[in-house]
């Protein structure tokens, strides 16, 4: 009770100082737990006493005069007095009075107008500050000035700490790294080292060192004379470094003139080249005009070297129509309109380059140049245009046939409209006349040639000409052709088998005689045979060659050449056995011929065979050779099924398609290593026993594996190195000093670093 | 004319300037002080007190020397390289010409030179008798001449030791020997009344084989009998490779076996199928095996490879000796047909072949590379047989029956033939090799050395999987595929490691263990991965019709315009 009566009146004293605290403007403690507290003890003695109503009635009225001035008040917070010191004091407790309202600077620096200690600059400033409208801007948020502040942090800390770099890195590139760092290094010390604090002391020593002082000798050191050090002293720190820095500079601009070069260079924009090409010779005309005015001797040197550049373009075979692409472009330009053009964009080159240059320097030379139209615009090509109907002279055989349709039409029309008429299209293919037919033969038996003559490969060709005057042929004249046809082949049969006969008696005479089997036999190529049938073809009429005999001439041909091969092998091998041997002779003849041999049956049966060595030795090999071979050849699978997909049973074999699809082929192995060796099998199979203890895959840094075997070549034992080696290769990585503290690196360190 | 130095020139530039700086500034000295006292502080700098050398550097070495010692072409640096290889390569490039060097710089240590035979004016030097030669000699070289004569057991195996200190004799009838020949002193003698094929000293000479008639026994250096090794049977020749510890036997049964003497144990047993095999060398260089045939052709054969390495045909009758030279380069061979033949074993390629008229029964090459062909009772040398064809022999010896087996012995210039009639030590100048390794084979060394000497080798032995061809291809990267390699391991481990394992269904009671529902259990789970893999494929390409679908919807409706044959779509 005593306390609630106490609370009382503290409240009612709080009440009477709030309103009066407005104007007055102290400093107050506003005590919300008090009032809270306050509060319900306000309940609390309203319940309790409910007996006694005059004295109730005086404290409801107290009451309602209370909430009737708060009414008036606005409801302001109540502010509490901080009257007595007390061990804790809450943050949240501390208010100012009059808190709601604003602060005006002029309120702040009232004291300062009075005060004389105050300077009248501060003043000044203080009353443009009062003037000014503008307002502060606010303070950053916390979060975004501790960013700031972060961020601040980290860069400072990472330049502090990529100093380290360098070190760092030098140190995990180090060979080997000594532990503690910076160690004397150990060994015997240079005697001038050792007596450094020595003086001259006896007159002896001083007569010494006054005459090697007089002839400039070095006395302490002998390292570094006068004049070393002079040439030391020539160029001090700075300037050195100056100058480095000059080197450097030079050479990174360099660098980057080369990089901007080698892009120009590298770009292979015609457009571009060209554009910067004009740009570049109307600025040298620009020039060039400017120095005559100014310079007219630069200027006709100038000239010179023009001239010059003329006479060499003229001279050499560059832009012109020569070379080895302009020659093929010739043949491609009459059907492609593109590289028709690219071809005259070369010549104008050309022309441009050797055209004279017009200036008012040399104008007199200038009657002397012809005009462009009379000189051959091809100047290393044939004569054109006398005769272009003779195809003869054109150095091409074949002309296209797309060419002469046209003409040609009028001639065979009769033949068309005659002709069945369903058939018609073909014969519009294959209007040509017989000696046109014979041409174009020509030219492609010669086409044909030089690819083969290029590849020496049997070609089949099949030609879309060839068909049209097969079919010319089966068409029209068919009973006049068949009998040349028949002719021809009779005679082409004759001629081969001739031939045939020919190569089968030397090869007859090849196996008796070996050594003539190497040079004497003129192999017959499907070449010759094409040839020849192509002989005959001149003496006949118009008659095509069957391409379909030669082709069969192929395999056969290919066979031989096969057999001759196998069997010059078995030769070579022989050969290799019964080189000539030098005979050695022996001044003492053994008295004793193998008499003391114990197993004189086997000794017998090696005699026996040694009667009847040779061949079957070889042939033996040979096979032993072969069967290797064919084991080591991937085999073929075939994985075809006979009826699926088409009909299947006895006496049908799967179609050729199918067989093809589903044979499975493997890829070749590489080529044997006795390939060349006719008397030498060797093993291919894989040697896994070893592979358990090579290495497989590379180790990190290396990128081929000729890196790393190079740098496992050399053996690291003692066995075959010096002491010496052995220890540089093997030594540790790291030494640490036993009984020695190992401290971090200094900061020092790092100084002494960057100085060196 | 050694390169100038920098003093030197100063040195000429003082003298000239001696002349006009007559009086040397005395304090000048203190600031040399300083600066020397800074020098000191940042070290690195050499001092040289004294005199300059008059040859700077170090000496040069010959090139031809240096070449001696090249391991392998460097390879060309390429531009872009990781900064962490192109240390490890100028590295290890730096490392090797070190080595290089310092070889070329210690073979001056090696300072015998080997002798040679030279008759007078037009005088063969083969026609210089072994009395002569012993006599001209001085006279502990005089008495590795000698005869044993041995008329009763007929004719004799021979074998040195490693370091050529012993003497290994094995007579046909039974008769096993070993003798410290250069005292003379006998260490062992015994018959072992039986056969006698062939003798081998193990890798010291406490220890030899003996090939008898039935199986294969070791001896110790007292005679005792040690071992008998019955899975080895039947054998006619015996080669042992030092450095591997392997003894390598040819038997009549056509087997060639390889036994680890270190470990006791049978490393390989190959089955040549090519009948008896009467005629084997080794080659030093990579320890295989050469094998001669009655067929004329010479096989190669390594422990790790069923089959021949390589057979090479080299005679057209059979092939009666072979025989490597120290270097793995050339092999020789006779046959027959009474040839004689230089292969380059490298290449396999014939470099030479002679012709002699007896043909030769034994062939042996000496460490200096002269060869020793007997032909009947005469044995003879011939030098630089692959180099310049030969027409007569370097030297001749007759001795008393037919040569049965001959060998060189190791740093000396001694032949040892054994023969029908005992054993005949013959003097060949220029045979041996004057300088020997003392770490690998020291003639001299005491029993202790010796012992110290084989633990080492026992712990340097190679494993025999390492023989191959090209030794050098240990230090190659193998470049097999995945799947080539698993196969490898399939092989070694007899199982593949990564295949799946195979699904067997759990016992079940009471009667779900029948056979139909095991079956059903198992076609549940039958090509589940499969079944995944379509599972897939399925969902994926329903995925894309019906993304399609909507595609087509979406066009279909903005292209808007309908047709009126729209109507009977559906």
């Amino acid at each position: 009770m005593a306390k609630m009566s106490k609370t009382k009146t503290m409240s009612s004293k709080r009440v009477k100082k709030s309103s009066e605290g407005s104007e007055t403007k102290k400093h107050v403690v506003y005590d919300e737990e008090e009032e809270r507290l306050n509060e319900a003890d306000v309940n609390i003695t309203s319940e309790e006493e409910e007996g006694d109503d005059g004295y109730n009635d005086e404290r409801k009225r107290q009451k309602l005069l209370e909430a009737i001035n708060a009414l008036g008040v606005q409801r302001k917070k109540k502010l509490a007095e901080r009257s007595e010191a007390s061990v804790y004091m809450s943050d949240f407790t501390v208010t100012a009075e009059g808190e709601g309202d604003k602060m005006d600077l002029s309120e702040l620096i009232v004291t300062v107008d009075k005060n004389p200690a105050v300077p009248a600059k501060t003043k000044k400033q203080l009353k443009n500050l009062e003037q000014s409208k503008k307002t502060i801007e606010c303070s950053l948020s916390k979060q975004e000035s501790e960013r700031i502040q972060r961020d601040v942090a980290f860069q400072k800390a990472s330049t502090e700490v990529s100093k380290w770099k360098g070190v760092i890195k030098q140190n995990q590139r180090a060979e080997q790294l000594l532990f503690p760092l910076n160690q004397e290094p150990t060994g015997p010390k240079a005697m001038e080292r050792v007596v450094t604090r020595w003086k001259v002391q006896t007159p002896l020593e001083q007569d010494i060192f006054a005459l090697l002082s007089a002839n400039k000798q070095p006395i302490n050191d002998p390292i570094l004379t006068p004049a070393e050090e002079a040439s030391l002293s020539a160029m001090s720190l700075e300037e050195a470094k100056i100058r480095r820095a000059e080197l450097q500079k030079a050479r990174a601009l360099q660098s980057y003139y080369e990089a901007k070069a080698r892009r120009e260079r590298k770009i292979k924009s015609k457009k571009y080249h060209k554009v910067h090409n004009k740009a570049k010779r109307k600025d040298f005309l620009k020039q060039f005009d400017e120095m005559i005015k100014t310079n007219p001797a630069a200027a006709i040197e100038e000239l010179n070297k023009v001239e010059l550049a003329r006479m060499q373009e003229r001279m050499s075979l560059k832009h012109q129509n020569s070379g080895k692409w302009a020659k093929s472009n010739v043949i491609i330009s009459k059907y492609d309109k593109g590289a028709r053009k690219a071809m005259q964009q070369q010549l104008e080159v050309n022309k441009e380059l050797t055209q004279k240059l017009m200036t008012s320097l040399n104008n007199e030379e200038e009657e002397e140049v012809g005009s462009p139209e009379l000189m051959p615009g091809f100047v290393n090509d044939t004569e054109r245009g006398l005769d272009s109907s003779n195809p003869w002279m054109r150095g091409k055989l074949s002309e296209q046939p797309s060419e002469r349709i046209d003409n040609l039409d009028f001639t065979d029309e009769g033949a068309v409209v005659v002709g069945n008429k369903t058939e018609e299209v073909n014969f519009e293919e294959v209007e040509e006349t017989a000696e046109e037919a014979l041409l174009r033969e020509f030219g492609h038996r010669r086409k044909l040639r030089l690819v083969q003559e290029a590849e020496n490969m049997p070609v089949i060709f099949v030609d879309h000409d060839n068909k049209a005057a097969a079919e010319y042929t089966s068409n029209k004249e068919e009973k006049q052709l068949s009998e040349f046809k028949s002719l021809f082949q009779v005679i082409a049969n004759s001629r081969q088998d001739a031939e045939a006969v020919q190569a089968d008696s030397a090869e007859d005479a090849n196996q008796t005689d070996s050594a003539q089997l190497e040079e004497g036999e003129r192999i017959r190529t499907p070449e010759d045979v094409e040839f020849l049938s192509q002989e005959l073809s001149t003496d006949e009429a118009p008659v095509q060659p069957q391409p379909i005999q030669a082709t069969e001439k192929l395999p056969s041909a290919a066979l031989k050449t096969g057999k001759k091969r196998k069997r010059k092998r078995g030769t070579e091998l022989k050969e290799v056995l019964t080189t000539e041997a030098k005979v050695i002779q022996v001044p003492i003849a053994p008295a004793v011929e193998d008499t003391e041999d114990s197993d004189e049956k086997l000794e017998q049966r090696g005699l026996i065979k040694e009667a009847f060595a040779g061949d079957d030795v070889i042939s033996d090999f040979l096979r032993d050779k072969r069967n290797q071979e064919d084991a080591g050849r991937p085999k073929v699978v075939d994985l075809t099924l006979p009826g699926w997909g088409e009909w299947g049973g006895g006496g049908l074999k799967p179609s050729r398609n199918k067989r093809r699809r589903f044979r499975i082929k493997t890829v070749l192995p590489p080529p044997r290593k006795d390939q060349h060796l006719p008397s030498v099998i060797i093993s291919e199979k894989r040697n896994c026993s070893i592979s358990l203890h090579q290495v497989n895959s590379l180790p990190f840094p290396f990128e081929n594996h000729m890196q790393f075997e190079s740098t496992v070549r050399s053996p690291v034992g003692r066995t075959w190195n010096t002491e010496h080696t052995v220890k540089k290769i093997t030594k540790p990585k790291v030494i640490t000093q036993l009984g020695s503290i190992i401290e971090p690196m200094a900061r020092e360190e790092l100084v002494k670093n960057k100085k060196l | 004319m050694p390169p100038v130095r920098y003093w030197q020139e100063n040195g000429k530039d003082e003298n000239q300037a001696g002349g006009d700086g007559g009086k040397a500034p005395q304090q000048k000295e203190p600031k040399t002080k300083k600066r020397k006292q800074e020098e000191a502080k940042g070290g690195g700098k050499k001092f040289i007190s004294g005199k300059p050398d008059p040859f700077p550097g170090p000496a040069p070495i010959p090139q031809d020397r240096l070449d001696k010692f090249k391991r392998k072409e460097t390879i060309k640096k390429r531009r872009k390289q990781h900064y962490k290889l192109k240390d490890m390569i100028s590295r290890s490039e730096e490392t090797s010409q070190m080595a290089q060097k310092q070889a070329a710089r210690f073979d001056i240590l090696l300072p015998e030179d080997a002798g040679f035979l030279e008759g007078e004016e037009e005088e063969d030097t083969c026609t210089i008798s072994q009395e002569d030669i012993a006599d001209a000699v001085d006279i502990t070289s005089g008495a590795k001449y000698f005869n044993l004569k041995l008329s009763q057991f007929g004719p004799y195996r021979v074998d040195y030791s490693k370091t050529g200190r012993h003497l290994l004799l094995g007579g046909r009838r039974g008769h096993v020997a070993c003798v410290d020949w250069q005292s003379k002193q006998l260490m062992c003698e015994i018959n072992v009344m039986e056969s006698v094929n062939d003798v081998k000293w193990l890798h010291t000479e406490t220890m030899y084989a003996v090939a008898q008639k039935k199986w294969l026994y070791i001896y110790d250096s007292n005679g005792i009998e040690l071992h008998c090794i019955r899975k080895f049977n039947d054998v006619l020749r015996m080669q042992f490779l030092p450095y591997h510890f392997l003894l390598a036997t040819a038997s009549a049964t056509g087997f060639l076996q390889y036994l680890d003497v270190s470990v006791g144990k049978e490393v390989a047993a190959i089955c040549t199928k090519t009948g008896r095999l009467d005629v084997m060398c080794q080659n030093p260089r990579n320890a295989i095996i050469h094998l001669g045939h009655s067929n004329g052709t010479v096989t190669l054969w390594s422990p790790n490879q069923r089959e021949a390495l390589v057979k090479m045909l080299c005679h057209r009758g059979g092939v009666r000796s072979v025989t490597v030279d120290k270097s793995g380069t050339y092999m020789l061979t006779s046959g027959m047909d009474k040839k004689l033949k230089v292969y380059d074993i490298r290449t396999f390629k014939p470099l030479n072949s002679y012709f002699l008229p007896a043909g030769a029964s034994c062939l042996s090459l000496s460490q200096r590379g002269l060869l020793s062909a007997a032909t009947g009772d005469i044995v003879q040398v011939y030098r630089d047989v692959w180099s310049t064809p030969v027409t007569k022999p370097y030297m001749a010896h007759r001795v008393r029956g037919t040569a049965w087996g001959l060998q060189f012995c190791p740093f000396e210039d001694v032949l040892g033939v054994g023969h029908g009639d005992g054993f005949t030590s013959m003097l060949v100048p220029g045979a041996g090799e004057p300088n020997f390794d003392g770490l690998d084979a020291n003639p001299y060394r005491s029993v202790k050395q010796r012992q110290e000497w084989e633990v080492k080798a026992l712990l340097e032995k190679i494993q025999p999987e390492l023989i191959t061809l090209n030794p050098n291809e240990l230090g190659q990267v193998d470049n097999a595929t995945f799947t080539q390699r698993h196969q490898d391991r399939v092989t070694a481990l007899g199982f593949d490691p990564l295949a799946k394992e195979k699904f067997v269904p759990r016992f079940k009671k009471k009667g779900r263990s029948s056979t139909g529902s095991i079956e059903k259990r198992k076609k549940k789970v039958a090509h589940e991965d499969l079944r995944d893999v379509i599972r897939e494929t399925v969902e994926d390409k329903m995925k894309v019709a019906k993304e399609r679908k909507e595609k087509d919807l979406k066009t279909g409706v903005s292209s808007g315009t309908k047709s009126a044959l729209d109507r009977f779509k559906k």
